[in-house]
């Protein structure tokens, strides 16, 4: 159903290395305001653990890197060929 | 239609799947079509202006139910309570209205009409179940799910989605005995079928919430969703999504609310997916993966038990069956034009289908809870009652959860299948019934989203909640943003892991491949056992023949043969002279 690539196909918005860096740029803006908000506005708070300057943010970055990192080590132990319940041993 | 108010809404879904049925054939094209549409918008607008609740609903933990007495059948000298309406039944009888007048238009260039009728029946089965009064209507609806959208799956026809299918019914009806089990025991120690609160007290609860708890995937028991929602056509999976978690979710609301054990199981059920969802790659899977992350966040709800975890619980429903819905449909569109959806070899398709990239990024939004998208005013409302309720810990679980669904859904979805690097797949857009389709549930995401207080309005319970305040929006946006940050950076350290074809291990190993290996192996063993005992005894018999055969007795008549067949010919014989002589004399 699909067709191969053709070379003088027109450009698309990512094939710009330049717009996907203008891209990244923008979102790192957007980080590092999200995080100096955080010692501006005043949050309110349930728990001592959320008072901790910069708590959401730490969390969810350090949080979505051990999820990475541990699911890698998973596939060292889990991951099996696609056939693997195919095929009757 | 007043005189109509009290016709269960299952009926018309069941009358028109008899009519598909009967109007097979391209002639009646128009018409089936017509029948598939009208269906779900008639039904829904009948439910939405003629059903009311007749008593509203009290706070958690003794739910007074409004009954509506008046439609009952009477099976074997027993009244099957079809049409109980209360606000908490309305609340998925309209969601199941919305998702399969959606699912149908989404699926209306199938010429397939078996799909028709089961996604029909199926539709109308889980209707009869959330309108359903006592635990023995609730069972054969209960069943007639698992029947009904098994043959979505078989309908792929492949060899795979058959024995996949075969494995799906078996958990299906599995769960559907335990309930059964369950309701007998509990007339047995109640002297009452009526669905209402059962709580956890005897073993009918127990047995009810295992039944409720197969069909809510939760942990150990989920792999039959893994299996079967990748394995169906791209419009059944869409179908699939809908109903049968979500009518778990609905039983459970009614059966075990506040039941504790339930939050610790929620919490499982939203971390260990998400793992697996990470390095998945059959993006369908990691969306059922991810479809068990979002219930887990329910089922915390519902064990949570105070008004506002039990209304973020059915309200995260809602929102689910429509995003969840709309990212399956994403992915259905991309199956039905590319005719793949591995990860690994998907990538750049954005430049031939834009528009399924957009309404997939909406999706994505949404399943990740940023604000101004449906997902966020409902998953709040589960987090800030968790840690009202004080389970500090499970709420961090929860919001490592949170950060981990958008990684896997809200990134990873998108990006594997429409950016990333390019793979070369150039193909057409979506067809313009599935960008309908596709284009009302990403509307309904973003209305939802923006003005939750229509949906707040419809919630069983009587609340006072706004989900945008600064401190939830902050919050969530450091919480996402971050969690976006570190996938940029995995990414630009190389420490993403690649998409790989492959199955990852999980608790259907044990069903899978210990249970077949295993039984293939004793009976290897005993067939062994059989081999050396048969031998030993021959040989044993061969060497008591030899011996005999040595000896003086062995040259006489009677001991040519092997000596008993002959010896009990003789003594019969004999005896039997005996007996002759003595009737004689």
């Amino acid at each position: 159903m699909s067709d191969k690539i053709e070379h003088e196909e027109k450009k698309y918005l990512f094939d710009e290395p330049r717009n996907v860096n203008r891209l990244l740029r923008g979102f790192y803006v957007i980080c590092i305001i999200l995080f100096i908000l955080d010692f501006i506005l005043h949050r309110h708070t349930y728990h001592s653990w959320e008072e901790f300057p910069g708590f959401y943010a730490i969390y969810g970055f350090v949080a979505c890197v051990l999820l990475v990192l541990i699911a890698k080590e998973m596939r060292k132990v889990l991951m099996r060929k696609e056939e693997y319940y195919d095929v009757d041993e | 239609m007043m005189w109509m108010s009290d016709l269960p809404p299952f009926i018309p879904f069941y009358l028109a799947a008899i009519a598909i049925l009967l109007l097979r054939g391209d002639a009646w094209l128009k018409l089936r079509n017509i029948i598939l549409l009208a269906t779900p918008l008639l039904g829904g607008l009948h439910l939405w202006l003629d059903v009311q609740p007749l008593v509203s609903m009290q706070a958690s933990d003794t739910l007074v139910v409004a009954k509506d007495l008046s439609y009952n059948v009477t099976f074997f000298e027993y009244q099957l309570e079809f049409m109980r309406v209360d606000k908490l039944s309305l609340l998925f009888g309209y969601l199941f209205h919305v998702a399969s007048f959606i699912a149908i238009i989404y699926a209306l260039h199938v010429r397939d009409t078996l799909q028709q009728v089961a996604g029909l029946v199926y539709a109308g089965s889980a209707l009869g179940a959330v309108f359903a009064g006592d635990l023995i209507t609730l069972f054969i609806f209960w069943e007639a799910l698992a029947l009904s959208s098994v043959f979505l799956i078989w309908a792929r026809r492949s060899e795979r989605a058959i024995n996949t299918g075969i494995r799906y019914l078996i958990f299906q009806v599995m769960s559907g005995v335990l309930l059964l089990a369950g309701a007998l025991i509990h007339y047995h120690e109640t002297k009452s079928l009526a669905f209402d609160y059962i709580g956890l007290d005897g073993l009918s609860g127990l047995l009810i919430l295992l039944a409720f708890g197969i069909k809510a995937a939760f942990p150990f028991l989920h792999n039959w969703l893994t299996d079967a929602y990748p394995e169906s056509t791209p419009t059944g999976t869409v179908f699939l999504s809908a109903f049968t978690t979500k009518t778990a979710i609905y039983a459970l609301a009614r059966g075990f609310p506040g039941e504790e054990i339930l939050v610790y199981i929620g919490a499982i059920m939203t971390c260990f997916p998400i793992f697996y969802a990470v390095i998945e790659n059959d993006l369908r899977r990691v969306l059922a993966y991810s479809m068990i992350n979002q219930i887990g966040f329910m089922v915390c709800g519902v064990g949570i038990g105070t008004a506002l975890a039990l209304n973020g619980a059915v309200a995260h429903a809602f929102n689910d069956v429509i995003f969840k819905g709309l990212l399956f449909m994403t992915m259905g569109a991309v199956l039905h034009r590319v005719g793949n959806i591995n990860g690994s070899d998907l990538g750049g398709l954005y430049k031939s289908m834009p528009k399924t990239a957009i309404l997939c990024i909406v999706g994505a939004s949404s399943i990740s809870a940023f604000p101004l998208f449906s997902g966020f005013v409902s998953k709040s409302m589960v987090m800030t009652a968790m840690i009202q309720e004080g389970y500090n810990y499970l709420w961090l679980m929860l919001l490592f959860a949170s950060a981990g669904v958008f990684h896997h859904a809200g990134i990873k979805i998108p990006y594997f299948a429409f950016f990333h690097h390019d793979s070369g797949i150039r193909t057409q857009e979506a067809p313009t019934n599935m960008l309908i389709a596709m284009t009302i549930a990403a509307v309904l995401c973003i209305f939802i989203g923006t003005q939750p207080q229509y949906l707040y309005a419809l919630l069983p319970w009587e609340v006072d909640y706004w989900p945008y305040d600064i401190t939830h929006v902050l919050a969530q946006l450091q919480l996402l943003f971050f969690s976006a940050l570190a996938f940029v950076w995995l990414n630009k350290q190389g420490l993403y892991p690649p998409e790989l074809h492959s199955v990852n291990l999980d608790a259907e190993w044990f069903y899978r491949k210990l249970l077949p290996t295993s039984s293939q192996l004793v009976l290897n063993v005993l067939s062994l056992m059989n081999t050396m005992i048969t031998n030993s005894l021959v040989s044993i018999r061969k060497g008591f023949q030899n011996g005999f055969l040595i000896k003086r007795l062995s040259q006489f008549h009677l001991a040519d043969s092997w000596p008993t067949g002959s010896m009990v010919f003789w003594i019969g014989l004999i005896l039997g002279g005996y007996l002759m002589m003595d009737i004689n004399f």
